[in-house]
């Protein structure tokens, strides 16, 4: 299918100017003692670009995305993020990016307006022409909806707040590229909600995320792009459309025929129906066609490789993509 | 290199830090019981001490105790709360909070020792006024004892802190720098604080003599003592000079070595490092 051949070459198909490119990753590889756990991630953001990163446990997801926040040196490959490498990022560096991490417990007898008081103090002398910084405290309270439990002591905050507020320091420092590791674990589906309307207003105004879901409904919802880590690599990278086209290729069709019942898969429905009905015309009944959805072809992939056959079913996966 | 303002930024923060930590250690029950308890320990030894006399003396063993323990407060509790803090914080991911943050290593650093030094001396101040208070022989009448109180104790807190921060980096796990209490207590046990180091073996005089402890506390009773009771010190002198020299060394070597020690350790710190100690604190505890 030339639709799948699009995705696996970048575009546009020249080479992106550096100034508009977020993160540049080629050839990424990482290895803990003789476990490949990334055996060459290859991919790019645009400036701008809301980019999700999907994969089952162990995937590699949280590998990836610390090698990009400078936090966990890399075994090999090219990486760049806003031009920089991250192993060698410095200070302002740092002051352009948000980190959200899966967990934290910290400063748990602090208020939540002091602690982002006290963050956001970190980041007045990073401003420039662009950004003012940092985000002023009260304005951002009420952006992520903790206005009445400013003064709360964090530790006193449920979950679901605990986690605005991890949102809140992350962005408090206006960043360009922001980078959120499993943001709406544990949400009600009322916070997660919120929490898509807030990554649409970020990416509104230009900044560029990178976040980490297992939830493909998620990943639809919020991402420009998706990319699918398995077997430590990218084994499927594009628009939630493109990825439900080119992945549901194969449909199965079924229909019954004088009180028989058939059913039939193929990659090509249209065409399979239309002779089937030159053969049998009126005989045909009960007709059903029943494409692979994105999420059928992917909780396949996550079967498949918590199961132990990373290889079969990158394979499978890459059959599937062509 | 850094810019000036990011400096100033970094040295505001740490500062604001240090604040809010201080005021929230004052406010949380616990916290403020972590200070008092040892310090009522420490006068009821004393009051238990009031009516003995430091052998071979006619002294007060009472006045000579708290002088050991006001310099044991400064050179262990800085080693003891700097290292369990530091431990601590990189298991909830405070630590992480500040690697996250342009300068904000620096910055937390310069908050923590705000927020340790001002701790140890509140306890230092109300030892030292209770002290004044009930037992009678403390001089403290010269500005020489309070220049010399001053030097020690600045010397004893850069003496023991980079120690706290080395040991508190080295060990992931808060158990581990908490058992560094032990050692501490051996020392403070050896170094002639309840009792004339002169009345110890030989060899034990010379162990406590390598640590900072021993120095802090001769360092303290030279300040508040009467200069007679330099006699029941090893070579019956207050060796202000070694006291000077050995404190001095720990903290050229301890400020030397930290700052690669934590440099190293920060390096480390990442979200899955933090998730596997989380898991295994929780392993422990079922």
């Amino acid at each position: 299918m030339t639709g799948a051949q699009q995705l696996t070459t970048p575009k546009p198909a020249a080479p992106m100017p550096a100034e508009d490119t977020a993160i540049e990753v080629r050839d990424l590889r990482m290895r803990y003692g003789s476990t490949d756990v990334l055996t060459g991630v290859d991919f790019t953001a645009r400036r701008g670009e809301v980019i999700a990163l999907l994969g089952p446990n162990g995937a590699g997801k949280t590998t990836t995305i610390e090698i990009l926040e400078g936090f966990r040196m890399r075994s090999a490959g090219h990486v760049a993020v806003l031009g920089v490498d991250p192993a060698r990022g410095d200070e302002r560096w740092r002051a352009r990016l948000g980190i959200v991490l899966q967990s934290w417990r910290d400063h748990a007898k602090w208020q939540v307006r002091e602690l982002l008081d006290y963050i956001g103090s970190y980041y007045p002398c990073h401003s420039d022409d662009r950004v003012r910084r940092p985000w002023p405290t009260d304005e951002l309270i009420e952006l992520v909806g903790l206005t009445e439990h400013a003064g709360k002591r964090v530790g006193r905050l449920s979950g679901g707040q605990r986690r605005r507020l991890d949102v809140a320091i992350g962005i408090v420092g206006r960043p360009e590229l922001l980078f959120l590791d499993e943001p709406t674990a544990g949400f009600d589906p009322a916070a997660r909600r919120d929490f898509h309307d807030l990554v649409h207003r970020l990416a509104d105004d230009e900044t560029t995320i990178l976040l980490t879901t297992h939830d493909l409904d998620e990943a639809d919802k919020l991402a420009d792009r998706i990319l699918i880590l398995g077997g430590g690599r990218v084994i499927a990278n594009g628009s939630p459309d493109e990825l439900s086209r080119s992945m549901s290729g194969e449909a199965e069709v079924r229909w019954s025929r004088d009180g028989q019942r058939f059913v039939h898969g193929t990659t090509d429905a249209t065409r399979f129906v239309r002779e089937l009905f030159a053969q049998y015309g009126t005989d045909v009944d009960d007709l059903e066609v029943r494409r692979a959805t994105l999420e059928d072809t992917y909780m396949a992939l996550v079967r498949e490789f918590e199961a132990g056959r990373r290889e079969a079913a990158v394979q499978s996966f890459r059959e599937v993509e062509r | 290199m850094i810019r000036r303002d990011e400096l100033t930024t970094l040295v505001r923060a740490g500062l604001r830090q240090g604040r809010i930590e201080i005021r929230i250690s004052f406010t949380t029950l616990s916290e403020v019981l972590s200070y008092t308890i040892p310090m009522i320990g420490f006068f009821v030894v004393m009051l238990f001490q009031k009516g003995h006399h430091v052998p071979g003396t006619t002294f007060s063993l009472g006045a000579n105790t708290l002088s050991s323990m006001l310099g044991a407060t400064i050179a262990t509790s800085g080693i003891l709360t700097l290292s369990l803090k530091l431990a601590e914080e990189r298991t909830d991911g405070t630590l992480l909070r500040a690697k996250a943050v342009p300068h904000g290593m620096s910055g937390y650093l310069i908050g923590k020792i705000v927020t340790v030094t001002s701790g140890s001396m509140t306890g230092f101040v109300v030892s030292l006024v209770g002290g004044i208070l009930l037992l009678p022989g403390l001089s403290v009448g010269s500005a020489y004892s309070w220049l010399t109180m001053l030097w020690v104790v600045v010397l004893a807190f850069l003496a023991s802190l980079p120690i706290g921060a080395i040991i508190g980096s080295i060990f992931s796990d808060p158990t581990w720098t908490g058992l560094s209490i032990l050692p501490s207590m051996g020392l403070i046990g050896i170094s002639g604080m309840f009792f004339p180091i002169t009345h110890f073996p030989v060899w034990l005089q010379d162990i406590a003599q390598v640590f900072p402890l021993y120095w802090a506390g001769l360092g303290m009773r030279s300040a508040l003592l009467p200069d007679h009771m330099a006699a029941v010190e090893i070579g019956g002198s207050w060796r202000h000079l070694a006291t000077f020299g050995v404190l001095a060394v720990w903290a050229a070597l301890g400020l030397t070595l930290a700052p690669i020690v934590m440099r190293r350790m920060a390096r480390k710190e990442s979200g899955s490092n933090m998730e596997h100690r989380k898991a295994k604190a929780i392993a422990r505890a079922r």
